[in-house]
């Protein structure tokens, strides 16, 4: 995966009305080849309209898509070098695995020999063989999809679009799929762009995910960027759980800044962020990344938060809610100030959930490192 | 679907103070009807009106004479047109309906079924209206005819002849074109009925897979759509064989069709067990065809 190279697929400035309703607001982004690349995003944010443009089902109303260098604006689904699978799989009900997953071979006009090789090499791919003879409607939910998945992937396509692939998979199928479609992707090396609206999907699948909200692009990043570099309220809010207070900075240095949050305290962080003396920013704060200490640690607890400067960092509250969930606790906590936050305490020993209960004073530390600046 | 209420046999009172009354009335009106014309079939007149059921099979030998047999199957023959056209209109019709936009689809159904809310009698009086050799279409022609003649004054050329009116009733092309106008709309309907469950992400699969859209109609749109073809041929091509009033009023001498010769045993001919005969002649070619349906989508379903 070299970034010189022309990326598979290019999208400039394309936007999308139906109507009145804008679903795509003037997006741009490259996806590279080979990538596992994924559109998330809540439903009806215009993922999914991106997607079938890419696959040829609408068309722009402004802007261009570009597929290996090729402009797409006048080439209709049939012609592109892309191959979908549906939401709901769309397997032919008439026709058994076998004329199924030669279905796009036999349009091309393939030789039955190569039809038959090619076909029984992607059902093992999909770890199908001996479903060759069924009806779609003698298999499961789950086998239906990889006959969708077979069917394109004997296209050899440039790229692989999957709509929602894992959204009618019941969740321990849902979790075997996420590593199977990876590891899929990774020995087919085909380009897969994913959409979806399961941020642990997304995380847990792609090499870059494309967060989506009301048809513009939030934020583009890798999976670890995007938890915990989130660039806006809206990204940090929707991958993963998050605490955000509202506040002032009022310090920003190079190597370090500082906000005076009203419903939490002083923060520090270790590191500068860009935004101008005095502005309205925002404070995320992941509920794993704050520590809580039992009550009347007082000195424990400032020990802990020592890579700040006194009075930061620290905030002391009482349990308003619990709830366990085996390996974690997560406590809802009421501030001196009244708001909520909430922290997530990982179960290191068996006996570690009885540490707290309902109305417990508790302390709280975080480090320097950990809460993110939004300015958005 | 097979909760306590559904099963008859464990509730058969409540069963039977539902069925009686249908069952009562679909005997009393259809098969015990129908059971005296059937015997009336192995009758033979013995008096003016007075039949006498002797059990001979003359009538039978008579209607599948040549002369009967011949009009037998050109009324097939008609019908089985009708039934090509109506499919061959019909398909896109029921095609633009699906794909409409979801506030259109019900006018545009209704639209369908529009000419059911007027009389079949009044129906076919304005299409004879219309296709007179003093009807609108003829009048239309002959404008277009004077005016292209007109054009040719303009040009310096020599003006056609006059218009001579084109015979457009009373011929089998008038009942052909009758019969297709009736019995559009029960075809247009089952067609309807199945592209509108046929999932429309199948069409766009096959697109995705390369087909263009002939391919993609042909071995996905039309073997989805079976059903609804096979009910809209056989609802379709039934009545039109059974036809009797557009043949009768938009046809000409040659253009009889098989009802039409059993009116005239029953009425003209006074000779009812000729005509019952021709009659129930029609019903077992109908259940034939019901039968070989029935058979194809049993073997159908067993396939799957």
């Amino acid at each position: 995966m070299t970034e010189t190279k022309i990326p598979i697929i290019q999208i400039r400035n394309v936007s999308k009305r139906f109507g009145k309703v804008t679903a795509v607001d003037n997006v741009s982004l490259d996806i590279r080849a080979g990538e596992f690349f994924v559109l998330l995003g809540p439903s009806g944010c215009g993922k999914t309209t991106l997607l079938r443009m890419i696959a040829g089902f609408e068309l722009p109303t402004e802007g261009q898509i570009l597929i290996d260098g090729q402009d797409m604006s006048l080439v209709p689904p049939n012609k592109r070098p892309v191959n979908m699978v549906f939401q709901s799989y769309a397997v032919f009900p008439h026709m058994n695995v076998t004329d199924n997953v030669g279905y796009g071979l036999r349009i091309a006009g393939v030789s039955k020999g190569e039809i038959r090789d090619r076909v029984a090499e992607a059902l093992q791919l999909v770890k199908l063989g001996g479903f060759e003879d069924r009806m779609p409607d003698q298999m499961s939910g789950g086998q239906r999809q990889r006959v969708a998945l077979a069917r394109s992937l004997v296209m050899r396509p440039k790229v692989l679009l999957l709509d929602e692939p894992l959204s009618a998979l019941d969740a321990k199928l849902r979790a075997q799929m996420q590593f199977e479609l990876a590891d899929l992707q990774d020995k087919v090396g085909i380009t897969f762009v994913t959409v979806t609206h399961d941020q642990d999907e997304a995380l847990s699948m792609a090499s870059r995910v494309a967060v989506i909200n009301k048809g513009e692009v939030a934020q583009l990043a890798p999976p670890s960027d995007l938890y915990e570099y989130p660039a806006n309220r809206f990204v940090a809010d929707f991958v993963g759980s998050v605490n955000i207070f509202e506040g002032t900075l009022t310090l920003d240095e190079p190597d370090k800044a500082a906000v005076d949050c009203p419903g939490l305290g002083k923060v520090y962080l270790n590191h500068g962020v860009t935004g101008p003396h005095g502005a309205n920013v925002w404070i995320a704060l992941r509920p794993e990344k704050i520590y809580l200490h039992v009550p009347g640690e007082g000195k424990a607890v400032r020990a802990a938060a020592q890579d700040a400067p006194d009075g930061h960092n620290l905030a002391r509250g009482t349990i308003k809610g619990m709830s366990y969930l085996g390996d974690v606790t997560l406590y809802d906590i009421q501030l001196e100030g009244g708001q909520i936050i909430r922290v997530s305490r990982p179960n290191l020993s068996r006996h570690d959930q009885d540490d707290f209960t309902w109305e417990d004073k508790v302390s709280m530390h975080w480090r320097a490192d950990s809460p993110v600046v939004l300015l958005s | 679907m097979s909760g306590p209420m559904q099963d008859w046999k464990s509730q058969k009172k409540p069963f039977a103070a539902v069925a009686t009354a249908p069952v009562f009335w679909i005997a009393l009106f259809f098969i015990a009807p129908m059971t005296i014309v059937w015997l009336y079939s192995f009758g033979q007149n013995a008096g003016p009106a007075e039949i006498d059921i002797s059990g001979t099979l003359d009538n039978y030998k008579r209607a599948t004479e040549w002369l009967y047999l011949s009009i037998f199957l050109k009324s097939l023959a008609v019908a089985a047109l009708t039934t090509l056209i109506c499919l061959i209109i019909g398909f896109p019709v029921a095609m633009a309906i699906t794909f409409a936009a979801p506030k259109w689809r019900p006018w545009l159904l209704l639209g369908v079924m529009l000419p059911f809310w007027t009389n079949l009698l009044i129906r076919t009086y304005a299409l004879m209206a219309l296709m007179g050799t003093n009807g609108y279409m003829n009048k239309g022609l002959g404008g277009l005819w004077d005016g292209a003649s007109w054009l040719r004054t303009l040009v310096g050329m020599q003006p056609l002849d006059a218009w001579t009116p084109v015979q457009l009733l009373y011929n089998n092309f008038a009942v052909v074109l009758g019969l297709v106008y009736v019995h559009l709309p029960f075809m247009v309907l089952p067609l309807y009925s199945a592209l509108d469950r046929l999932d429309k992400n199948l069409i766009e699969a096959s697109l995705d897979l390369g087909a263009g859209h002939f391919k993609t109609f042909m071995q996905v749109v039309v073997p989805l759509a079976a059903p609804g073809i096979v009910a809209g041929v056989m609802i379709t091509l039934i009545p039109a064989l059974g036809a009797y009033l557009t043949p009768d009023l938009m046809g000409g001498t040659d253009s009889q069709m098989i009802a039409n010769v059993i009116e005239r045993q029953f009425k003209r001919a006074n000779d009812w067990p000729f005509g019952a005969a021709l009659s129930f002649l029609l019903i077992y070619a109908m259940f034939i065809l019901i039968a070989l349906q029935s058979m194809r989508s049993n073997k159908v379903r067993e396939a799957r």
